[in-house]
């Protein structure tokens, strides 16, 4: 910035040095608790640094799993498969119907458009019941695709793919044309490249809010074999009336934590990028 | 026979607004037709209804002997230079002129060899692999042009190409499309706002205005005999002088505030309120001189300087604003009062209602 | 809306769309439809009747003293979760702005929160005031504080009002962030050289700036924590304890899926949907206002 005041600038950076450990308390604590015994997680003064136990708790959670549940990896499974459909789900159908909107002229245009719109940031949390019941009805209970097709029923994407769109310049368009390009092509060829940074962006958003579902799944699955990991942590706090098994716990919570982590870190350029430059 | 025939073509746009009135234009094959025109005279409206990018609204098109109303841009043989080029922006320089071919179903090292040719035409070859982004503005311009050359159109259109360039590289670039027109013999239709553009590149200019063709012609033409006041004023820089005057009964002189200046040859009008125009370049100082002047700035630029007068009249009313064009330096100062005169060959008259040339 | 320059009309849009708007009829339609005319019927426990009622689920509703209560208590749990993860993101973002090494290490390290889902967020909280033995709470009880959410109302929404607002800071931060590098350094160096400190030069140059975006997320932020922390509070209180925590859409949840009155819970869901309309529709018009300019 402009002066160069060493003293503005390590106050700056303490101010953030702690915010940061304030916000990352709780994911330590969450692998200070995943690397202790469940004994030593009941004795007061609790540990604030990392115990010798954490592969230990490891081999018993995705061995053994916690008891009575389902296998870790078949939850971590579920999870994927559930995180991925969203985001390829809705990706597709939304830069398809975004693409319809922004790029045709046809009847129906406005309506298609509103009809869109009014599912735009409507969470199946508010309509919950009589979605189930749908569900219900369409037999899609404890399937992958009772899990996520309701899911993909939002506008969010189709949003910001509009937005994406038509932030494209027209000549383009009208160069493909010259160029002989057909409205797939044009698709295809131009229109998905050019805006890979949006896509990047709602994929990490759409992996994140897929593989972070909880109320929906809670809901529509019975089946043992259909649990996800982030539904999992409930029960295992309410398994037995008594003090909950924290480290096993912990444990499942870090690698429930980790895949959408790495997801967000990992992508983290592309995501910031088409996150605040789309949305806004 | 023509090769592109525009024939009563109009644009209403659908708001209702009507960009282009009328415009009929025969250009013939291998010709260089300039379009001019200020701002928001519809040349680009005009450019893209013969790329098939604006529905034409009623008129017809024909390139290359095809009526092409109703055909797909791809379809009308034609290629396009956009004022921001409009690269693929995700695709390599190479792809970027391949493209069009693609689509084609041209074979692949018919392709290569395509494109491989245009950018040795172009010195493109160094940046084949290079994306839009890593490339100068004046690189950009030449993929641009190899991408329309690359596919041997009948036609080439052009819109602004040269207004994202810096002054130096606009002339450079000029000449470069200009020698490769000529080469190619390709039929082209080149819009512009810049006049030394348009003078310089045309084998014929139509100066377009509101909508309305002013006039057709090559830019000798265009520069001698301006069929409209707003031709004359358009073409030249700077702007020709304008001076309302009155003609005399019997037509063989004109008032120009107390001074009369003398005709060869009568004037074929029935008005006596006529516009007088003369290029500033056609003003010479001469102490016997009939028109009086108040210098009011000089420009030096060296080889010719500019001055800005003033008519110097007793009546206030025709205290117009007169340029004068000198080769070299001049020593008069501002505010010095002098004398002028032009030669009658370069006197130019226009009816003040319609602004039409009037023949002498 | 349209782009200027776009296909004609033919079979081909309504094939894209179809996908989308099929769905959006099944999955969304139909059950809001449902909702709709769920929330006008009385059903007996057992489902076995129904009888149509016009609005006096409705009406019921607003006389029902803990449905106005819930209203109050999600409107002042959002307010909270709002202000809280605004104002700590805020000026988090504002002293990244400031320092010039280190502005990526800390955006990665502050965007953890962003992944970790509700429930689970729910539950590293839940551990650290975990009463008697959380880290926290022992701390607490060590200074002579007695915590246990499971039991003090007022403890409990402290709690999810933490977790939520804890769980918001990344993505309020990566906005803030956004919002104010893009402001030209050259109205900053001005500001400068007109010899403001950095205090005032943030607000009264920085803050006014990115006034937009403060309005973007205080909205975005207010819609999560009405809807998106269904999670957080399964997992922390259960809105309990006594309701102390319930918010609306655990409502509809507790009252439709626990509590089996399918016509109540419809007429909740019908209000919430009117009000989510409502708040998008605000923010849409905000956001089409925005790039335009
Ligand atoms: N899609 C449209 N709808 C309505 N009016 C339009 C549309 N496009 C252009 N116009 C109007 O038509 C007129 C001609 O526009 P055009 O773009 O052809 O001008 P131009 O001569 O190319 O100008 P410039 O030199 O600035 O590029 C302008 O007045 C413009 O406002
Ligand atoms: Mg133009």
């Amino acid at each position: 910035m402009i002066e160069n005041r060493p003293v503005s600038t390590a106050v700056s950076h303490l101010v953030l040095l702690a915010g940061v450990a304030i916000v990352l308390f709780p994911i330590w604590i969450t692998i200070v608790a995943a690397s202790h015994d469940v004994a030593r997680l009941l004795e007061v003064p609790l540990p604030l640094g990392l115990g010798d136990q954490f592969f230990e708790n490891l081999k018993q959670v995705v061995s053994t799993g916690v008891e009575g549940s389902t296998p870790i990896g078949i939850m971590l499974f579920n999870s994927l498969v559930m995180a991925l459909m969203i985001a390829f789900g809705k990706i597709t159908i939304s830069l398809l119907s975004a693409y319809a909107i922004v790029y045709f002229d046809f009847r129906f245009r406005m309506l298609f458009f509103w009809m869109i719109f009014l599912t735009l940031m409507l969470p199946v949390e508010v309509r919950i019941l009589p979605t189930y019941e749908v569900v219900a009805q369409l037999g899609m209970l404890d399937t992958y695709w009772g899990l996520t097709i309701p899911l993909i029923a939002s506008a969010t994407a189709t949003f910001m793919f509009r937005q994406t769109f038509l932030s494209v310049p027209d000549e383009l368009l009208e160069a493909a044309r010259i160029d002989g390009a057909g409205p797939m092509q044009f698709f295809f060829d131009i229109l998905i490249p050019v805006s890979r940074t949006s896509i990047a962006a709602m994929f990490v958003i759409l992996f994140i809010y897929g593989w972070n579902q909880y109320l929906w799944p809670l809901l529509i699955t019975t089946d043992k074999s259909m649990v996800t990991i982030v539904m999992s942590i409930k029960g295992m706090m309410e398994a037995l009336e008594e003090t909950p098994k924290w480290h096993h716990i912990m444990m499942t919570a870090l690698l429930a934590m980790i895949p959408p982590v790495l997801v967000v870190i990992g992508m983290q350029k592309l995501f910031v990028k088409g996150l605040t430059e789309t949305e806004k | 026979m023509s090769h592109i025939l525009l024939k009563g073509v109009e644009k209403i746009y659908p708001n209702g607004y009507q960009a282009i009135h009328g415009v009929d234009l025969e250009i013939e094959e291998g010709e260089f037709i300039v379009l001019v025109g200020p701002s928001g005279c519809g040349k680009s409206t005009l450019l893209r209804m013969v790329a098939g990018l604006e529905t034409i609204t009623s008129g017809e098109v024909h390139i290359a002997g095809r009526k092409v109303n109703d055909l797909e841009p791809s379809q009308r043989d034609i290629a396009m230079v956009f004022q921001n080029y409009a690269l693929y922006p995700h695709m390599t320089v190479y792809k970027n002129m391949a493209y069009g071919l693609k689509n084609l179903g041209t074979a692949k090292d018919e392709i290569n060899r395509r494109v491989g040719d245009v950018a040795k035409l172009l010195e493109l070859e160094d940046l084949m692999q290079r994306k839009p982004k890593q490339l100068s503005g004046g690189q950009r311009q030449r993929v641009a042009m190899g991408r329309a050359i690359v596919r041997k159109p009948a036609a080439f259109l052009f819109d602004e190409p040269l207004s994202n360039l810096d002054a130096k590289l606009r002339v450079q670039m000029r000449l470069v499309i200009k020698n490769l027109q000529a080469r190619l013999g390709t039929t082209t239709l080149y819009v512009t706002h810049d006049q030394v553009e348009a003078m310089t590149m045309a084998d014929r200019l139509l100066v377009l205005n509101a909508g309305i063709v002013e006039q057709i012609g090559t830019p000798m033409d265009l520069y001698e005999r301006p069929q409209t006041r707003f031709v004359a004023g358009f073409i030249g820089s700077p702007a020709m002088n304008f001076v309302e005057v009155k003609l005399s009964d019997d037509g063989s002189k004109f008032h120009i505030g107390d001074n009369a200046l003398p005709l060869n040859k009568a004037l074929d009008t029935s008005q006596s309120e006529i516009t007088f125009g003369f290029r500033p370049e056609h003003l010479v100082l001469d102490d016997h001189g009939i028109i009086p002047l108040k210098i009011a700035l000089i420009e030096h630029l060296g080889a010719e300087s500019i001055i800005h007068a003033k008519l110097n009249n007793s009546d206030d009313k025709s205290s117009n604003a007169i340029t004068l064009r000198l080769n070299g330096h001049t020593k008069e100062q501002n505010g010095n009062i002098v004398r002028a005169s032009i030669a009658p060959e370069h006197y130019h008259f226009f009816n003040q209602k319609s602004g039409h040339r009037i023949r002498s | 809306m349209l782009k200027q320059v776009h296909f004609k009309s033919s079979a081909l849009p309504y094939m894209l769309v179809a996908p989308q708007i099929i769905i959006t009829l099944v999955f969304f339609m139909w059950p809001a439809s449902q909702a709709i005319y769920q929330s006008l019927l009385i059903e007996d426990a057992f489902g076995l009747s129904s009888q149509f009622v016009w609005f006096d689920n409705f009406k019921e509703l607003f006389e029902d003293d803990r449905y106005i209560k819930t209203f109050g208590r999600t409107l002042f749990f959002s307010a909270m979760v709002a202000m809280l993860s605004l104002s700590v993101s805020l000026v988090l973002a504002a002293m990244a702005d400031r320092v010039i090494r280190g502005t990526g290490i800390y955006r990665t390290l502050l965007i953890w929160p962003y992944a970790v889902a509700p429930v689970i967020a729910g539950a590293l909280w839940v551990f650290l005031f975990y009463p008697t033995t959380g880290i926290i709470s022992t701390f607490l009880t060590s200074m002579g504080y007695e915590w246990n959410h499971q039991l003090k109302g007022n403890q409990a929404m402290f709690l999810v009002v933490i977790a939520a607002a804890w769980k918001q800071i990344s993505y309020n931060f990566l906005f803030f962030l956004a919002g104010m590098q893009s402001i030209p350094k050259s109205l900053i160096e001005a500001a400068a050289i007109d010899a403001a400190g950095p205090l005032k030069r943030f607000w009264t140059i920085i803050f006014p700036l990115i006034t937009p975006t403060t309005f973007f997320l205080l909205v975005v932020n207010i819609v999560y924590a009405f809807f998106e922390t269904f999670g957080i509070i399964h997992v922390v209180t259960k809105g309990g304890p006594a309701n102390a925590t319930e918010i609306l859409v655990f409502k509809v949840y507790n009252d439709g899926f626990v509590g089996l009155d399918l016509g109540g819970s419809a007429a909740q869901s019908v209000i919430l949907m009117i009000l989510v309309i409502g708040m998008t529709i605000f923010q849409f018009k905000f956001i089409e206002r925005k790039v335009e300019y």
